[in-house]
């Protein structure tokens, strides 16, 4: 990274406008080069990490309410620590893991699938990922403060009133999930931005690969779900701490409107959860079929079908709250309809490998993985739509069983699979086969042996989010070979942890592009330079790098061609790319969200001012700072991009939509000639 | 488990999980809903059986599709350049066409039964039972008859039966899986929900539990079902009605009535007829009752004990925010007495 620094730049250049408040970072190594970074690549290996750690945490709490419900009549855990541990347990795999494992392959992928330097807002990036790591703390540090959430990852209302929760346990949840959501509002508009501008030349949005595409339909999603949980966060929190009644039947107030807030944010929030998996998978399956993604435009349609029709199902949550026939049959349909685009994406994810030349590779073995056990869970998805007959099912462990086959046969096992897959992009290096299909063998196993007794104790009668069961029911063996399978994706998870230590002492250079693979993340050299691309390219097709090394004959077999004649130009070092320079300020201005959350949590208006202040300062004194420093400019005199110290707060730099038609492009930022010619 | 088995949709499940365990439960399921015992519950069984089997007969395409593109076309020698097929237009709207007209029927169906049964008995004949969700326990008014019980609901066979369902304090779910799907207790709203049992049923008491989380011990809010033939219910109905008959001074029983004044018991329990409290639940009639607290305890003289030394650490509860019964710091004799009482109200 101090490549893009130029060493001769230092004095004399006329001084720069002073930093109103901290000099302004140069170090781009080491502690303080993490901590002021603005790189998308470094943001989304922050974000893959700490959503990892919380992972394990979530994890941890998965298996104490395992350990607690693996006999009748528990007693490792008290009813209000149970109630607590699955309201984190939750809300963590929601808000910290997939959701910030999501974010992370956006933010490492999205710009060098696309052809881009950076993300189009760098320091709104990192503003994002710290107010997610302060949120996350947050709403943590409750297990320290008096006691986590424990109203469910739901909240439902007046159960979170103050009158039924006096404690703080609740508005630990309500601020964590305040920053967590201006986190993920703040980089649903980067991310959307950056698709939309900064694409190479060529590349219009139908030749985008399809983990793009779903990103960006995950993005919008993100935007418009957002604001509808963060205005019934504010509702809940005006209940709370300054006596308004929104959910208070006795005043005229109404529960159910928190649920149709929350559901309606919340159903959303699933496919914002399943979309970048299912593009990380179309990604995948081509690669490792070597065949091309079978009806291109039919998986990005039905993608955004899904995205469309996710807002006209959330009553599917609601079917035992007493709303009518009226619009229980309404939303049964529509939740029956939503299964057609999500089934399309199966069939056309089949006939990808049908005929394929199959490598099962680990990141294959989790991709194929992710589409059997997905499908169950959207089986599963199915049989709830039958909604008079959902009102037996809803609530009890066959909705625990059909989530977790959604949200981890689905989910999760796209996330291993990309993190698989694109390990050697980030790091260099591959993962071991070996130690892999160990790790995904292990998770297979532990995964249907923890969740698929889930289905037969739900059709059994058990209820969800109880901490006890009596030995008359009936629970108790299906429960006891629950909790070894949880233990067995415990021990998988180890392996993959060893595997990342393995790998990484055994580590062999992995080269560019390691699968042969399809997109143009898999031209430049890994791990990425800090520039992502020495030119920027151009795109002329769908899966464009694999058109470069592969062509058709007449029967529509695959013919490799003549290695390009760009092969050298991995080997090109650029020490000449502008670049935006590290930042303190966003990180300051999500410290003062945090102490504003705290104070807010606490009731002391005072401190919360203090916050507000320090929130401020730090977005002032963003503001007030050039993306890039003057003096580490590379003579970009001329163009659009020279007047650095007028700028206006946005975030001007190379790659960014500047105020030339080129740069919207995204192709300003090569040398000075690109920019000028 | 063998009626489990046998069902087509238990198989399902039941096949991939024994395979990889080699086992199975073998006990008495009393809350199944697969396993449905009235005639509302096995309506909803019968809607939902074929789409059950529908989900599965997708269920194995896919899992042998996924299988057979996994063994059949992974990668062999040199065969390294599969031909590159980019979509197929026929194909891709069948496959959207196909399911799309399945779940068009499924959706009929759904619609038809579902109008069918959220339709409201009406008619003076019909027996009205107000369903009253507290943390942590079941409340039931008959208001015709004038009775309010707690925990086990009774109810006669053969009769649509009206429950009009609802909460004082938070959300909370009633539903008595074997007999008919569940409906969400709401404050300040009443929803209706339809309960028949068989003739069968008579005799019988169904499992239940609440369904909504409530707080700290939504896991102890259970609840029986008694199904009763037309006589048995008029008989319970009247004994219902009866006021408690406290017994006179020196007679057994007759500590622990006056205990149960000054301990303050009768702030919040009701005794038809001696106390009139509204936060517990009503305790005339104790003694007809199998369960008690939740219907999580027999109701037994060990049990009672156990219960009356320290109520939130039997269940728990948060009597120091309002949240359920606290701990009266009784002697064992108090205990006793008061036992001796309770004891009297049949």
């Amino acid at each position: 990274m101090t490549s893009v620094l130029e060493p001769s730049t230092t004095l004399e250049l006329p001084p720069a406008p002073p930093d109103p408040v901290l000099r302004r970072p140069r170090n781009t190594q080491g502690f303080w080069g993490w901590i002021t970074t603005v790189d998308h690549k470094r943001i989304g290996i922050m974000y893959g990490v700490t959503a990892f750690v919380f992972f394990l945490f979530g994890g941890f709490e998965a298996l104490l309410i395992r350990l607690q419900l693996a006999q009748p009549n528990g007693t490792l855990l008290s009813a209000d620590l149970y109630n607590q541990l699955f309201t984190m347990h939750g809300t963590t795999m929601v808000f910290l893991v997939v959701m910030p494992i999501s974010a992370a392959f956006f933010n490492y992928f999205a710009p060098i699938m696309i052809g881009a330097r950076d993300v189009a807002f760098p320091r709104l990036n990192a503003f994002s990922y710290w107010t997610f790591l302060f949120g996350a703390i947050l709403i943590n540090s409750s297990f320290l403060l008096g006691g986590a959430p424990n109203g469910g990852w739901f909240g439902y209302a007046p159960n979170t009133s103050i009158t039924f929760s006096p404690g703080h346990n609740i508005d630990f949840w309500i601020f964590g999930l305040q920053l967590l959501g201006i986190a993920s509002t703040v980089g649903a508009v980067n991310f959307i931005v950056t698709i939309l501008n900064l694409r190479a030349p060529g590349m219009s949005l139908f030749k985008m690969p399809v983990f793009v595409w779903m990103t960006l339909v995950a993005s919008f999603l993100l935007l418009f779900a957002m604001p509808i949980i963060t205005v019934a966060l504010f509702l809940l929190m005006f209940d709370r701490q300054f006596g308004a009644n929104f959910f208070n039947p006795a005043a005229g107030g109404d529960p159910v409107l928190w649920q149709h807030l929350f559901w309606l944010f919340g159903h959303p929030e699933v496919y914002i959860l399943i979309l970048p998996a299912m593009g990380i998978v179309s990604e995948i399956l081509p690669t490792f079929a070597r065949k091309p993604l079978f009806g291109y435009p039919v998986v990005v349609f039905s993608g955004i079908a899904i995205g469309f029709m996710g807002w006209g199902v959330w009553v599917h949550h609601m079917f035992a709250v007493g709303l009518g026939p009226v619009a229980v049959s309404a939303f049964s349909i529509s939740t029956m309809f939503i299964a057609v685009p999500t089934g399309v994406k199966i069939f056309n994810w089949l006939a990808t490998c049908w005929r394929g030349s199959i490598r099962l590779s680990v990141p294959m073995l989790f991709a194929l993985g992710f589409v059997a056990m997905f499908t169950i869970g959207g089986l599963s998805g199915v049989t709830h739509s039958v909604s008079p007959h959902d009102r037996q099912q809803t609530d009890t462990y066959y909705i625990v069983a059909h989530f977790h086959y959604v949200l981890f046969g689905g989910a999760l096992f796209g996330i291993m699979g990309g993190i698989y897959y694109w390990w050697p992009k980030i790091f260099g290096h591959l993962l071991s086969e070996r130690i892999g299909k160990l790790h995904f063998w292990l998770w297979f196993a532990g995964f249907n042996l923890t969740f698929g007794p889930m289905h037969i104790l739900g059709l059994e009668g058990m209820p969800r989010r109880i901490y006890t069961y009596d030995e008359n029911l009936g629970f108790d063996y299906w429960n006891m070979v629950a909790t070894i399978g949880s233990f067995v994706i415990a021990v998988s998870v180890l392996v993959f942890l060893y595997n990342v230590w393995h790998s990484r002492r055994n580590a062999v250079p992995a080269g560019p592009d390691p699968w042969d693979a399809r997109t143009l993340e898999w031209t430049i050299p890994s791990p990425t330079p800090a520039y992502n691309f020495a030119e920027v390219p151009e795109v002329h097709e769908v899966d464009d790098f694999w058109h470069r090394k592969y062509g058709e004959d007449d029967e529509g077999r695959m013919v490799k061609l003549a290695p390009p004649d760009t092969e050298g130009s991995l080997d090109i070092h650029r020490d000449d790319v502008h670049l935006p320079s590290p930042s303190y300020f966003p990180m300051v201005a999500s410290f003062g969200l945090m102490v504003i959350a705290y104070a807010m949590i606490y009731r002391n208006y005072v401190v919360a001012v203090v916050g507000a202040l320090v929130l401020l300062g730090g977005i002032y004194a963003w503001g007030l700072e050039p993306s890039s420093e003057p003096h580490d400019d590379h003579g970009h005199d001329g163009g659009g991009d020279a007047p650095h110290d007028a700028d206006d707060g946005g975030e001007h730099k190379g790659v960014e939509p500047a105020d030339t038609p080129d740069a919207a492009l995204g192709v300003s930022s090569g040398t000075a000639e690109e920019v000028t010619s | 488990m063998s009626n489990l088995l046998a069902r087509r949709r238990g198989l399902l499940v039941v096949v991939v999980l024994a395979l990889l365990t080699g086992g199975c439960a073998n006990s008495d399921k009393p809350q199944s809903y697969i396993a449905p015992e009235g005639p509302i519950a096995r309506q909803l069984d019968r809607l939902w059986d074929p789409v059950f089997a529908i989900a599965a007969v997708f269920f194995f395409l896919v899992q042998g599709l996924v299988l057979w593109v996994a063994i059949r076309y992974r990668r062999r020698g040199d065969d390294d350049n599969p031909k590159q097929v980019h979509g197929n237009k026929a194909m891709e709207i069948g496959w959207t066409a196909a399911p799309a007209l399945i779940l068009a029927g499924v959706g009929f169906f759904t619609v038809i039964n579902l109008v069918d049964l959220d339709r409201i008995p009406k008619g003076p004949e019909v027996l009205t039972v107000e369903v009253i969700g507290h943390q942590w326990w079941w409340e039931y008014q008959y208001p015709k008859a004038g009775i309010v019980t707690a925990n086990e609901l009774h109810i006669p066979a053969e009769k649509k039966i009206d429950l009009r369902v609802t909460a004082t304090d938070v959300i909370h779910s009633f539903w008595p899986p074997k007999l008919a799907a569940k409906i969400d207790a709401v404050p300040g709203r009443i929803n209706h929900m339809v309960l028949e049992a068989d003739a069968d049923d008579v005799g019988k008491t169904f499992f239940g539990q609440c369904m909504e989380y409530c707080g700290l011990s939504h896991a102890n809010m259970r609840l029986k079902v008694v199904v009763h033939d037309a006589a048995s219910f008029d008989k319970w109905q009247r004994d219902q009605a009866k006021k408690a008959s406290i017994p006179a001074a020196g007679a057994p029983g007759a500590t622990g009535a006056e205990l149960f004044r000054t301990k303050g018991c009768g702030g919040c329990h009701t005794v038809k007829g001696y106390t009139a409290g509204q936060v517990g639940p009503d305790l005339t009639h104790f003694m007809d009752r199998k369960v008690f607290a939740g219907a999580i305890f027999p109701n037994d003289l060990d049990s009672l004990r156990t219960w009356l030394r320290d109520p939130p650490k039997a269940k728990p509860m948060d009597p120091d925010n309002g949240l359920g019964m606290p701990n009266l710091g009784l002697t064992e004799n108090e205990i006793n007495d008061l036992i001796a009482f309770l004891q009297t109200l049949k």
